[in-house]
């Protein structure tokens, strides 16, 4: 019963609990980004409050126009378009990491919610459970 | 006189500043995978980069330029691009390479 639940996915218990996943590191460089975005897919089948935050070289996964054809590696960039159908809406990136880079939200492929470092300080004190990739 | 490669992102890791204060002075320098955001103009780092090219000649790698989806027209002034071919021909043209991975 219990293994069917498991692959099946849903929220039997009924309990929500608010996750952010935080986003820190460039896309290609390691495979941590791609690791984190599996578990971020996989996570949204138990229906739980989940939010992603891009922080640090992390802004760069969501960096418009990767062509990954040369390089022989998978462009999983449009998986992050995808994440609104597994209802994964809600994505912040920090204001001071973008600025860092030279990058403004239209480079960005997904609209994402712009915070100071402030604020993405309050929403993870609001979390229940906050993953690192 | 070397080519130095450097392979990680300016942000993270200091090979790049490492590099950049071990390197001879007119040496070559290519930057490839997430070295290649170093590159980039609007940058905090871009005045570091930019002084650095006085001193080095800085190659970006096309290839990872493109996975990472930056621009050939946003780089720094005086970037030089090149393919996989050109890579080859970098190393053919040195005695030794310095890999600052």
């Amino acid at each position: 019963m219990a293994d069917e639940t498991m692959e099946e996915g849903g929220n039997p218990t009924g309990v929500v609990k608010k996750f952010m996943y935080v986003n820190r590191r460039a896309p290609y460089g390691t495979v941590y980004p791609l690791e984190g975005l599996e578990v971020v897919l996989i996570g949204a089948a138990f229906e739980q409050d989940v939010s992603m935050a891009f922080v640090d070289d992390g802004v760069y996964q969501l960096k418009k126009g990767q062509d990954t054809a040369e390089t022989g590696m998978k462009n999983f960039s449009p998986a992050y378009r995808a994440l609104e159908m597994y209802d994964v809406e809600k994505l912040y990136a920090e204001k001071e990491s973008l600025e860092a880079r030279g990058l403004t939200q239209d480079d960005l492929l997904v609209s994402v919610e712009v915070l100071s470092t402030a604020e993405l300080t309050e929403l993870m004190e609001q979390q229940d459970v906050i993953l690192n990739y | 006189m070397l080519l130095h490669t450097v392979n990680k992102s300016p942000f993270e890791k200091g090979s790049l500043d490492t590099c950049l204060r071990l390197a001879k002075q007119g040496s070559t320098i290519l930057l490839i995978e997430d070295a290649v955001y170093a590159a980039m103009q609007g940058t905090v780092i871009e005045s570091k980069i930019s002084e650095a090219m006085k001193r080095y000649s800085v190659y970006a790698l096309q290839s990872d330029l493109k996975a990472r989806g930056l621009d050939e027209d946003r780089l720094l002034n005086g970037i030089k691009v090149v393919d996989y071919g050109g890579f080859v021909d970098l190393v053919a043209e040195h005695d030794t390479v310095q890999s600052w991975f």
